[in-house]
């Protein structure tokens, strides 16, 4: 069964290929269309139904170990023994069903938002295939395999990324997403081979069991697992744009928009945390380990809501947000919170590919115009895109009651508990900073006055309904996705215990001890001061946005152009110069690299060889002398050296 | 005078080295194909005697052989000879020296 899952969307991205993207079959536009939209988003609803059948099931057997399937022996080499194996268990069932299922959701998008794309199947085949790398990645039950996936991933981001190379600008960010992450895979990949160096084995079960029992591990130095842990967070930081390699994402957003949504917002980005959630027992075992992914989490999250407040471009606000929300959910993870970081992982998964959608489908209306400061007022033509809108950033605002409220409070109260104060307070200000650019983002798109053009204007309409069903559809998972985990802390306010079904689903699959708040240290906040600070912190975010985009813009403009905070707002808005800074430091020492190792390519390397090269010609040159064709000579020289062998032999007989 | 296997080897060797100086000093071709005519029957004759000799038929079934051959090499020989002269208007062999190195 887990087969089907995996299967059908590369057989949905084989057919779309072969038939239509290679041109096998020759057919009138509309059709093909038609055909391609029914393969395409035919082949991940059957995946998505046979996801949920085979998590119904789960549920049912209540087995921990979850569903594995071994189908043959793939790399037999030594003591090195990698099956492929695809394992179903709690943390990938939920992976394969937001992955499944919301990318199902954007598919139907998709078809609505690339009707007019000259490269139609193309696009479809693509999207299938990313899906199945994801899911590859996901479900994979021993490293290599989700190695597999993770590359598989990165290859579909790029080409997407890249979709309309003829524009050489999308075409380099294409590139520069795939160069970044390859950093991030090196030190994923050296992760891979110490595991393999320690255990033995490439294998979940086998890694994990042993990693989880004492006796083993009391011969392992620390130092390794926390090498191992910290290689692996490389391999993390690339792959879900953390500081310093979050570069990519941003540049990212010149794909089509319903790929921004799938990939570099719902499901890729967060591969990250799946992973550090997937080897928890070495984050657990390394202390130190953990308070570097926490402490870089923490920066990212707040160094990326920085730069989003003062985006202009619709999608780059929602790309730095992305990187800001990553960190919340390494935040968790880091911390040991790994049910909290998956939880966030789902939630955001709605309401940032609600978010993204929305975005596309302004996008669409303003034909292709994605400057927030020539949209406002949009909330007249596109009444169902702006409702979802607002939701969705109501949701990540942290506004309660909704999805997103839940998520982050599980990890800002999990932060406190944990004794993590001062990353506590810095989660608190990102949060505020949170909701203040996101109801920036909404009100200068869709309140206020009007600042596009006539022209802009009479083509503006709402977006088809292949576009606003699954915007409405992800708004209402966007509301209720949150209450599957409501946070221990807020049950226990209530007098509910064990309401947080989510957290006791993720941690049955983790072998790890579930460390509880540390008991004897007096805690200034109890749960109600939590609450009360994380709602008024969204709260006050959203009031400062709507005092300084809809009460007093003038106020705004006051303080940007301001000698004191002037410097502060271009500093943003320049994302802190980090492009410029990487252009200085690694591109250019790079390329110095590159022209010597080119040099010493041409003179030393080429060198040799061409002087070998010549000695062999001028060798040949001396001895085709003895060539001088003169048949009568050959005879003569051989009839000598006959005469002189037959000598030899009468000479050496006596 | 008994005639013993040396008059035949005696012979057999004149006759190879009179082929041998013709194949050496000779410019025109087919003298010099005629010369390896008469090496090629120098080994034969060498063949038979000792054939004779040892009581032993190998060497007249490898004679035979050689003939069939010999007769090969002149039907190829002169053809490339009739060609090469059609070509080059001349079979003289210190003149064609094509695969000079």
């Amino acid at each position: 069964m887990i087969f089907l899952i995996i299967l059908l969307p590369l057989i949905g991205a084989a057919l779309n290929g072969l038939l239509f993207s290679c041109g096998l079959i020759k057919k009138d536009h509309e059709s093909e269309r038609r055909i391609v939209s029914i393969i395409g988003c035919g082949s991940i609803l059957l995946a998505a139904l046979v996801s949920t059948y085979l998590f119904i099931q789960l549920i049912q057997n209540d087995n921990p170990a979850g569903i594995i399937q071994n189908s043959f022996t793939w790399i037999a080499s030594g003591e090195l023994n990698i099956s492929f194996g695809f394992l179903f268990d709690n943390i990938s069932s939920v992976m394969t069903l937001v992955i499944t299922w919301v990318g199902f959701l954007i598919h139907v998008y998709s078809i609505g938002y690339m009707h007019n794309d000259k490269s139609y199947a193309r696009y479809f085949m693509y999207l299938n295939l990313f899906i199945f790398f994801m899911l590859v990645l996901v479900l994979g039950n021993n490293f290599p395999l989700m190695f597999v996936g993770w590359e598989g991933v990165g290859l579909a981001s790029y080409l997407l990324i890249g979709f309309w190379y003829d524009d050489t600008q999308k075409a380099n960010a294409g590139r520069k997403a795939f160069i970044v992450n390859r950093i991030g895979d090196f030190g994923f990949l050296i992760a891979i081979f110490l595991i393999f160096l320690v255990f033995g084995s490439l294998n979940f079960s086998d890694v994990f069991s042993q990693a989880a029992n004492p006796t083993f591990m009391q011969n392992v130095p620390i130092i390794m697992i926390t090498a191992i842990a910290l290689l692996l967070f490389v391999g993390a930081v690339g792959k879900s744009a953390q500081f310093p390699l979050y570069v990519w994402l941003p540049d990212a957003m010149a794909g089509p928009t319903p790929v921004s949504a799938l990939i570099h917002a719902a499901t890729m980005v967060t591969a990250g945390v799946y992973m550090v959630t997937r080897c928890a027992v070495f984050f657990s075992a390394s202390p130190e380990a953990q308070f570097v992914v926490v402490t870089i989490a923490v920066f990212t999250a707040f160094f990326a809501a920085t730069i989003a407040l003062s985006q202009t471009d619709i999608k780059k606000v929602l790309a730095y947000s992305t990187i800001s929300q990553l960190g919340f959910m390494f935040m968790a993870v880091g911390i040991g919170a790994y049910a909290a970081g998956m939880f966030h992982l789902v939630t955001h998964a709605f309401f940032k590919a609600l978010l993204f959608l929305g975005a596309g489908s302004v996008i669409h209306a303003m034909s292709d115009e994605q400057d927030i400061r020539k949209m406002g007022g949009l909330r007249k033509y596109l009444p169902i895109t702006s409702k979802t809108f607002l939701i969705g950033a109501l949701a990540i605002s942290g506004l309660p009651l909704l999805s997103g409220f839940f998520s982050k409070d599980q990890i800002l109260g999990e932060l406190y508990e944990r004794g993590f104060t001062i990353h506590f307070a810095v989660a608190i200000i990102t949060a505020l900073l949170t909701a203040l650019y996101m109801m920036r983002l909404y009100f200068l798109t869709f309140e206020g006055k009007s600042r596009f053009s006539e022209g802009v204007m009479k083509k503006l309409h709402e977006s088809p309904s292949t576009m606003t069903v699954p915007l409405i559809v992800l708004a209402v998972l966007s509301v209720l996705g949150g209450y599957v985990g409501v946070p221990d802390f807020i049950g226990e306010i209530f007098g509910m215990h064990h309401i947080n079904a989510f957290k006791e689903f993720i941690w049955a699959a983790i072998p790890v001890e579930q460390h509880h708040a540390i008991s004897g240290v007096h805690h200034f906040l109890n749960h109600w001061d939590l609450l009360v600070l994380s709602v008024v912190a969204g709260l006050l975010g959203i009031g400062l946005a709507y005092y300084f985009y809809i009460y007093r813009p003038k106020h705004l403009y006051k303080i940007t152009r301001n000698e004191e905070f002037g410097f502060l707002y271009n500093a943003s808005n320049s994302k802190w110069y980090m492009d410029e800074v990487y252009n200085h430091t690694f591109i250019r020492g790079f390329n110095e690299i590159s022209k010597l190792s080119f040099l010493f390519d041409l003179n030393i390397i080429d060198g040799f060889i061409n002087k070998l090269a010549s000695v062999t010609a001028g060798l040949s040159n001396f001895i085709s002398k003895f060539q001088f064709g003169l048949v009568r000579a050959y005879a003569a020289v051989m009839t000598a050296g006959l005469i002189v062998i037959i000598y030899i032999l009468f000479a050496t007989l006596d | 005078m008994e005639v013993t296997i040396n008059h035949y080897i005696l012979l057999s060797f004149l006759l190879f080295a009179i082929g041998c100086f013709g194949v050496i000093t000779r410019k025109n071709l087919i003298i010099v194909l005629m010369s390896l005519e008469l090496m090629l029957n120098a080994a034969n004759l060498a063949f038979v005697s000792f054939s004779r000799f040892y009581n032993d038929n190998t060497g007249q079934i490898f004679m035979l052989m050689s003939l069939v051959f010999a007769a090969c090499e002149v039907a190829v020989g002169l053809a490339l000879v009739v060609s090469i002269y059609h070509n080059k208007k001349t079979i003289n062999i210190d003149v064609l020296k094509l695969l000079k190195g």
